[in-house]
């Protein structure tokens, strides 16, 4: 069967250089050099704007100089004795901004020139930076005597799609800090540069307000274990900052947010009108919003109702400067949104989502694309295939609508989802995302992703990562984190 | 109105970044539903209650739970040999099972500290006296097919008492006194007065593991019954390892050394055992299943099931036998040639019937019984009364339990509990939900089924996510061939399950969660 002929591809032969997700331009030339993990050195290069004190890259640095011992094996070719010594990567930056966070606008580019005494990194920014230190790291290998080597290789990399995030959800089980963290890694070795942070739902409310601190204290599934502190909170958003990654919150509402009530009585008292809009029984059965309706107007659209508390709410997230996206019902619905609002698009079932992002893309608004990577919903077999082969602008449509679609974000829901299965759940299947995002799009062969990419799930192995098998199989270093 | 309307858009305040708004799905249900694409069938919410039965899982024959409470104090605390036990300190089975239900009872929360108190009288639980009566405890024995598991446990003040006729059932029995302990809301130890009967339905309540597509390396192995294996190999020490860590536990260990079928990685290291496939007249460089026309191929397999029926000292060996593909056979003239001498014609089911028929005569010879897959049976194999079938595939597998019983033959199922085949839900539900006797048969071929297996093949399985795909939902099945037929409700077994996923990952065993939900003591193996 075709899976077999797959395997039977893969025994030993991944290419050198063999990056993921792949760079856009990869130029590889004979030569090579031998790396000494101890005495490699990164550093910054004299035309560099920014330079030591820049936390970002010094930080990044030392991480991806401690990821260079955790280099694969790859096909030797001839050995020759008496190669030269690989001596040091520098980076040059071009614009001095260091301490800032990155955003839609940030511009990721890089070039990467490895040769045998020299290796340069150059890039418009600081992000652009640390997406090359990663290709980099994955530049090198090792041989079958546990040299470590560089080919000579020429880069010229940048994403296809601005926005390429991963949600994670804390509300329906909650993930302790360090399972969070590991994930930011994962997705910095991916090239994913959102965090979508859905932090509070229904079944609890883990955020710790200061403001509002009866809110986790009687939403959270315990207060005194199951919360994120604003200190975790900070932790995250600048461990996310030093790998590129941006972190949007989401506070859902009106509907899902059954844990506020709890810790909001007086809150609710006068706004659990608008807490409890999605309760059909509760909107029916009280009659003070059934009053105010009739005084609005509404009659017996709840849709209308809706519509009211949330173009009340854009008006005042916007009044603090922030944009906003939302998911896509609040388009369906005809809610009149900013013309910069950003439209996520999650649904399977009105439809195919091919078509809402037409839609959406034709009224002239942005677009985010999820419905095809819910990687939460699982099913046997090597599903990363069907991730890998979604076209997010295969949909009828104008040059300027494809531009509209910003990127997407792969979606792992947490009904059945905890710190137990999280990271298998997770990688490489995501991965396969990851690759869509950035990589060009003619980049589609299954055959060679499915090596390069089961070839990069033993790379994750041995940095550490519970990565789960593409298929039969099996790396040199097996998973050993008990 | 509109003043307290602003007032209630405070919170809004303090969202850190963009903020996202879900829509009502306007006419739809009363429960909120995460935003995600809609389930065809509507997931009903489980409702966490709490059970009579607390958190025993798989739930006993009998139980009767009073409302009496006695705390048990650490430091005071003991598992202890009975008056009258033919076992006694001698029994490293039981040691060793002392030790580790004392770790299991009192070792995930911080007790070291606590004060040594005495607690006031008539309310504390001194010990538990642990009594075999069998004049032979089988201490040192394997268990098998026919070991008496049944016990009784008493727990009354001041000592509960743990009866068994052998240690086999003394271990059961101390698996359910552990999940009797709990501690209350001071912290303190508490077990409440019971009395309970308990023996399995089944006698054979498996799980397969699938350790060629996957090298599990042993300690993930021993984690669900360090030293990493750099080599992806097994060495005697390493399997001695694990049956002596079974049988510690009360579990055979049956190994699978299939063939013909299945077997492409013997061929690698064992010259012209396999069969040479042909493209017309020439080899084509592929091999097929194991070739059944030449006398080496036998005196192999002779010296090898001997050498495996005497490191496992299980007296079950299974065969395989599943999944023969006759195209290679086809295609190989000397086979073609055998075929005709032997008078098989075309029928190569008659090829593969002569083959293990020759194996099965192997393995008797060394005096073990054989487990075969079903299509050994399905293609009319000549097989020993004694064999035992494995039921696996899915399609109208109650019409095979029905056949295969009514040949008389004794079967295990494993076909609705392929835990392998995962899907999104509670799919732990649907093998829950599974009546093994549910086939058409008298009373006679009922008494056939011993039992079932649920397996977890390896093509998308390692070390890296065995344990949470194989736990909770193997306890779902874990019930079913331990409680009473009647234990059906799907309610009070969620109440359960949840909190013995809790405890699993209190003994730090990282079972994923059923559903939306916590622990107070999460996984922490990261």
């Amino acid at each position: 069967m075709a899976e077999l002929a797959l395997v039977l591809l893969l025994v030993g032969l991944v290419p050198t250089g063999a990056v993921w997700p792949q760079p856009q331009l990869v130029r590889e030339s004979p030569g090579r050099c031998r790396l000494s993990p101890g005495r490699f050195r990164f550093g910054y290069a004299r035309s560099s704007a920014v330079g030591p004190g820049c936390a970002v890259l010094d930080q990044a640095f030392r991480r991806y100089w401690r990821l260079l011992r955790d280099a694969g094996p790859r096909a030797p070719e001839d050995t020759r004795p008496w190669e030269p010594l690989c001596a040091e990567l520098l980076v040059s930056v071009a614009t001095p901004h260091c301490d800032g966070f990155p955003n839609m606008d940030s511009v990721e580019s890089y070039k990467l020139s490895t040769s045998e005494d020299l290796s340069l990194l150059s890039s418009e920014s600081v992000w652009g930076a640390l997406r090359g230190l990663e290709t980099f790291s994955q530049l090198v290998w090792r041989d079958e005597d546990g040299m470590f080597y560089l080919n000579k290789t020429d880069i010229v990399d940048f994403p296809r799609f601005a926005h390429r995030g991963l949600l994670l959800d804390t509300s329906r089980h909650y993930l302790p800090l360090r399972a969070i963290l590991e994930t930011l890694d994962v997705m910095a070795y991916n090239k994913f540069n959102v965090f979508h942070w859905h932090i509070v739902d229904d079944p609890s409310f883990p955020y710790e307000s200061a403001a509002f601190p009866e809110l986790s204290r009687k939403g959270a599934y315990n207060p005194a274990t199951h919360v994120y502190t604003l200190n975790d909170v900070k932790l995250v958003i600048e461990y996310a900052r030093l790998r590129g990654i941006r972190v949007i919150s989401e506070f859902d509402t009106p509907g899902h947010t059954l844990s506020w009530g709890p810790g909001h009585w007086t809150l609710c008292s006068v706004a659990c009108d608008f807490i409890l809009l999605l309760s059909l029984a509760c909107r029916r059965s009280n009659p003070e919003i059934q009053a105010f309706m009739q005084q609005m107007g509404f009659g017996q659209d709840y849709a209308k109702l809706e519509s009211f508390y949330i173009q009340r709410l854009l008006d005042i997230i916007s009044s603090y400067g922030k944009g906003y996206v939302v998911w896509q019902e609040v388009f369906d619905n005809g809610v009149k949104v900013k013309p910069d609002t950003i439209i996520h698009v999650w649904r399977e079932n009105a439809g195919p989502y091919q078509q809402e992002v037409a839609r959406v893309t034709k009224a002239g608004y942005r677009a985010l694309l999820s419905a095809p990577w819910y990687l939460n919903r699982i099913s046997y077999g090597q599903d990363w295939q069907t991730a890998y082969q979604v076209e997010p602008l295969e949909f009828e449509g104008s040059l300027e609508q494809k531009e509209l679609v910003i990127g997407g974000e792969a979606c792992m829901w947490g009904e059945y989802v905890d710190v137990t299965n999280l990271t298998p759940r997770l990688w490489p299947r995501a991965g396969a995302i990851a690759e869509r995002l950035w990589s060009n799009k003619t980049v589609t062969d299954l055959q060679d992703a499915y090596i390069r990419l089961a070839d990069f799930r033993c790379t994750l192995l041995r940095r550490g990562i519970q990565a789960q098998p593409l298929f039969t199989g099996y790396c040199d270093a097996e998973y050993s984190g008990f | 109105m509109m003043q307290g309307q602003r007032r209630a858009m405070e919170p809004a305040r303090l969202f850190l970044g963009l903020l996202a708004v879900s829509a009502a799905l306007a006419a739809s249900s009363l429960h909120q539903r995460p935003p995600q694409p809609e389930l065809l069938l509507e997931e009903e919410e489980p409702e966490l209650g709490e059970s009579p039965s607390g958190s025993l899982w798989p739930l006993p024959r009998s139980l009767r739970i009073l409302p009496d409470q006695l705390q048990l104090a650490p430091t005071r605390f003991q598992l202890v040999h009975g008056p009258g036990s033919t076992a006694g300190p001698g029994c490293a089975l039981l040691q060793d099972a002392f030790r580790r239900y004392y770790e299991y009872i009192f070792g995930y929360s911080k007790w070291q500290n606590r004060g040594q108190r005495p607690l006031p009288t008539g309310t504390e639980l001194f010990q538990l006296q642990v009594i075999i009566g069998s004049k032979d405890s089988e201490c040192d024995n394997y268990p098998t097919i026919s070991s008496n598991e049944a016990y009784q446990l008493s727990v009354t003040e001041p000592v509960a008492v743990l009866r068994a006729e052998k240690v086999w059932g003394a271990l059961r029995g101390l698996e359910t006194f552990s999940q009797l302990v709990y501690e209350d809301d001071y912290g303190s130890f508490v077990i409440n007065e019971s009395e309970i009967t308990d023996y399995p339905r089944f006698a054979h309540r498996g799980i397969l593991l699938d350790t060629s597509r996957h090298f599990l390396p042993l300690k993930s192995i021993l984690t669900n019954l360090g030293s990493y294996s750099y080599d992806h190999i097994y060495t005697p020490t390493d399997v001695r390892l694990v049956i002596d860590y079974a049988r510690l536990r009360g579990i055979r260990v049956i190994p699978e050394f299939d063939s013909p079928g299945h077997t492409q990685s013997w061929g690698k290291g064992q010259k012209d055992l396999l069969t040479p496939c042909f493209n017309g007249e020439h080899r084509s460089g592929s091999y097929g299943p194991v070739n059944p026309i030449l006398n080496t191929t036998y005196h192999f397999m002779t010296d090898l099931f001997k050498e495996i029926s005497s490191v496992f000292p299980d007296a079950y060996i299974h065969l395989g036998g599943d999944e023969v593909d006759f195209t290679c056979w086809k295609s190989n003239p000397d086979v073609t040639e055998f075929m005709k001498q032997q008078g098989f014609g075309i029928d190569y089911a008659k090829l593969e019937s002569y083959y293990i028929q020759k194996i099965l005569d192997i393995v008797s010879s060394t005096n073990k019984g054989y487990i075969v897959w079903q299509e050994v049976f399905d293609t009319g194999v000549k097989i020993k009364p004694d064999t035992i079938v494995e039921v696996w595939i899915g399609t109208s597998y109650t019409t095979e339990l029905s056949r295969v019983t009514r040949a008389g033959f004794t079967t295990i199922l494993a076909a609705p509990w392929y835990l392998d085949y995962i899907s999104y839900g509670q799919d732990w539900k649907k093998y829950y939900s599974v009546e093994p006797l549910n086939f058409p048969g008298c009373e006679k071929q009922k008494k056939l089924v011993i039992g079932g297996e649920a397996c977890l093949w390896g093509e998308f399985v390692d070390a890296t996510n065995l344990t949470p795909r194989l736990w909770p939902r193997a306890s779902a099945v874990g019930e079913r061939l331990w409680s009473s037929k009647n234990v059906t409700n799907i309610g009070d077994a969620y109440n359960r399950l949840v909190k013995h996923r809790c405890r699993m990952l209190r003994r730090g065993i990282a079972a994923e969660p059923l559903f939306v939900g916590y622990c107070d003591h999460e996984y922490r193996g990261l």
